[in-house]
């Protein structure tokens, strides 16, 4: 009889504490020698995981009115302008906004200073108005003392991404990291078998209102991210090639912990941001068993030159072999190195399967899911209107 | 003992072989590490020299009077070990495999290994690594 289970039945299971949890690494290997059928009538849930730079991140925060109070118009904190088109004392920082004194210190670090507890300066401007007649503001707050403090990033957990190198005779400092000339190293990053949306590749059971765990704390899935691509070509397992489908996600930070969530700096790139995320996946079915079972060497990417202005493709690899260290390139056997942190993501599914197995983080099902046969538009030049 | 050392050599240097003299002459282990060498420019060789201390005091005379200033350097890469995430992103770029992930992903630093390239200083988005000098 074929297995069919429903969220719903699955939340009962973990309410009393019977649900069969495994992370997606675990479950790869338990497909070794158990069949898809076995699988979905062994476990209920599987644990998804990754821990990487997400640039297209920030956070919502309200800072209180001041008496007189100001409609802020610019907004500054610890140096790194904040958005400042929102209501009277609402703004977003975005993760990659740059301090206008330290170009090594960003959106993202004051982020992350707010999470640690830490002061940071607010500095606001305003023409004054009637009802807001203050014009400058110049205060500390900090996580205690702010009201709403919440991430929203707009992109994040990309469905694979390009491997990276550089063909030039110089290094290149990319947000791939730091690549060597002459095809000197090669850089990749996600967590292979272990990648939230690879794991569901049709994306049947991650949509919006998923509940996820986001930086310590449980979040959301609110919207499809940007750049959502759902045309790539795929591989026989059913695995787009390269940078595909996105999720937009949102949690509270006031519940968040540093121990996720890290501020970064890409030499001569810029500022970024760690954010450790997990999803749960439920085995629905015989399909679902199967598409948790992809293993490192089933997910391929593609190797992109950084070095020429389109990044074309080089070559073709699978995860196996970018973990193992190195990889042929052209004949010659090239280093690769991680970009994302798999000892982070790992951590992520056990603390995850963790809190499903004892009944703590109850399971979604997509209040709506995602769009499909999305693809992404290039930006093309205009000619210029006379 | 081992240590290194930073020899600048002169842009008009005779053809004296020096550092096959000081393996030869004074039963010096070299290991080079870094050498900057162009014809008619001030060069440098940056290299570990193993020995008995009177060899290598004998071997730092020889070289004095070649007009070759040896300097002890004592330059070493600290890992702010504990800030670290694991990412890797500092394996990228550290060609003498000090730095290496280990089998359960998390970094590991083989001191032993560093050849002070510094390259790790810009690789690492936590800016963990920093250059301690000492004489």
């Amino acid at each position: 009889m074929k297995i069919q289970k429903t969220v719903a039945e699955i939340n009962e299971k973990i309410k009393k504490g019977e649900a069969v949890v495994l992370t997606a690494e675990e479950v790869s290997q338990m497909a070794e020698t158990a069949s898809p059928a076995e699988i979905a009538k062994k476990v209920d849930v599987v644990t998804t995981a990754t821990f990487g730079a997400m640039c297209s991140s920030g956070a919502f925060i309200n800072f209180g009115h001041a008496d007189p109070p100001i409609r802020m118009e610019e907004i500054k904190l610890n140096n790194v302008p904040a958005y400042g088109g929102l209501a009277a004392v609402d703004t977003y920082i975005g993760a990659t906004a740059e301090s206008e004194t330290d170009p090594t210190y960003g959106g993202a670090h004051v982020i992350e200073d707010l999470l640690k507890g830490r002061d940071v300066v607010l500095e606001a401007r305003a023409k004054g108005t009637d009802c807001y007649p203050r014009k400058t503001i110049q205060t500390t707050i900090n996580i205690n003392n702010i009201n709403e403090f919440y991430l929203y990033n707009p992109r994040n957990a990309y469905q694979n991404y390009p491997a990276a190198t550089n063909s030039t005779s110089k290094i290149l400092y990319t947000y791939m990291g730091n690549l060597l000339p002459k095809f000197g190293n090669i850089t990749y990053s996600t967590a292979g078998e272990l990648s939230p949306l690879l794991n569901d590749p049709e994306l049947r059971t991650i949509g919006i209102g998923t509940r996820i765990f986001l930086c310590g704390a449980e979040g959301y899935v609110t919207w499809n991210g940007t750049q959502f691509n759902r045309s790539k070509p795929r591989n026989v397992y059913g695995i787009p090639l390269g940078n595909a489908a996105t999720i937009a996600v949102t949690g509270d930070l006031k519940q968040m912990s540093a121990e996720f969530l890290k501020a970064a700096y890409f030499e001569k790139y810029g500022i970024s941001i760690f954010i450790g995320l997990g999803i749960p996946i439920p085995v629905l079915d015989e399909d679902l068993a199967k598409r948790v079972s992809i293993k490192n060497c089933e997910i391929d990417t593609v190797i992109c030159d950084y070095g020429q202005p389109d990044h074309p493709v080089l070559a073709r690899v699978h995860y196996a072999q970018l973990q193992s260290g190195h990889v042929l390139l052209n004949g010659k056997k090239v280093r690769t190195a991680p970009m994302a942190s798999l000892y982070k993501a790992r951590q992520i599914a056990d603390i995850l399967k963790n809190k499903i197995e004892t009944g703590r983080f109850l399971l979604t099902e997509p209040v709506q899911l995602f769009p499909e046969n999305t693809t992404t538009k290039p930006l093309n030049m205009r000619e210029e209107a006379s | 003992m081992k240590k290194r050392y930073v020899l600048t050599f002169p842009s008009d240097t005779t053809n004296e072989p020096i550092t096959y003299n000081l393996v030869k002459q004074f039963d010096i282990k070299i290991n080079i590490i870094k050498a900057k060498i162009n014809a008619g420019e001030e060069g440098t060789l940056l290299l570990e020299m193993d020995a008995a201390q009177e060899n290598i005091r004998k071997a730092r005379k020889y070289l004095e009077e070649n007009h070759i200033a040896c300097q002890s350097v004592e330059k070493k890469v600290h890992w702010k070990e504990d800030e670290c995430m694991h990412c890797g992103a500092c394996t990228a770029v550290c060609f003498s495999q000090a730095l290496t992930m280990d089998a359960n992903r998390q970094l590991i630093f083989n001191t032993e290994k560093c050849i002070v390239c510094e390259l790790c200083v810009k690789a690492c988005p936590l800016k963990l690594f920093e250059i301690h000098f000492s004489e």
